[in-house]
């Protein structure tokens, strides 16, 4: 009973996490906005989502970061901790190219800024009455 | 927390923004600044941003390259009784255009706003991620 209640917040935390990472990859776009040679990048929602919680129990590391040295080693799990380090980046397409080799279009980044803030919070609403909605179940009242 | 450093990234873009804005100030200030003694008038200077990566993963802020001046001749005019003439009777100016300092500070204005945004933002939404659950 405990792993479905759990299960039902697990996938908003995670999307949490991965509309924050996008928030600071977006965040570091309108910061480069005037440097010159900076390519803007992005967060594919949907590959980091799936990434997320496709295997999050039973995604390893890397042989390298997890420490293993041997074949019979037992692979460290990574850490949720690290989710969003592990999620694809990707660059933008200019729409408009400019002379500096700079490819942030300000007006698209703003309003994925806003867009992207606009979800997390709807996330965040979602988590909030689903541990409303548990705690009434606990209380019984 | 990984949304806690959009404050660094965006603060370091405001911290360079605000430089250009200093740097628009001194280039307006002087634009209509005669050679000295030494024959050399005020040349315009502009900044050189460049991507600075905050910590280990994808955050990537803004910092100040160089401060280079604008090498271009200054304005010559000729005004023989002017006490700076040369011997030719050309007074040199700075080789400040006050129209491109003009343009370089509204842009310099609206990136800095943009981040003070940014910031604001960040911080509403982590303001709310603290309330959660209750």
């Amino acid at each position: 009973m405990f792993a479905q209640m759990n299960s039902a917040l697990d996938f908003q935390a995670k999307a949490l996490v991965v509309r924050a990472e996008r928030q600071r990859v977006i965040a570091s776009n309108i910061a480069n906005a005037d440097t010159p040679g900076y390519a803007a990048r992005d967060l594919n929602f949907q590959d980091a989502m799936s990434q997320a919680s496709g295997a999050s129990a039973l995604r390893t590391l890397s042989p390298a970061a997890s420490g293993t040295s041997h074949a019979r080693h037992l692979p460290l799990l990574a850490s949720s901790g690290e989710l969003g380090s592990a999620a694809p980046l990707a660059y933008t397409t200019p729409t408009q190219p400019s002379m500096d080799g700079n490819s942030v279009d300000l007006d698209r980044e703003r309003s994925k800024f806003v867009d992207n803030a606009v979800r997390y919070e709807s996330t965040l609403r979602f988590i909030n009455s689903q541990s409303k909605t548990l705690l009434s179940a606990i209380q019984g009242q | 927390m990984s949304m806690f450093s959009i404050f660094g990234v965006s603060g370091s873009a405001i911290s360079a923004q605000s430089q250009r804005l200093n740097v628009v100030a001194s280039n307006l200030a002087n634009a209509d600044a005669v050679a000295g003694p030494d024959g050399k008038a005020y040349k315009g200077k502009q900044l050189v941003f460049e991507t600075v990566l905050m910590g280990a993963d994808a955050s990537a802020g803004v910092n100040v390259k160089a401060i280079q001046e604008n090498q271009a001749p200054g304005r010559r005019q000729h005004d023989p009784n002017h006490p700076s003439a040369d011997a030719e009777g050309y007074v040199t100016h700075s080789n400040v255009n006050p129209v491109e300092e003009m343009v370089n500070m509204m842009s310099a204005s609206r990136s800095y706003q943009n981040n003070v945004d940014v910031m604001n933002t960040a911080k509403t939404l982590l303001l709310k991620t603290l309330q959660m659950g209750q």
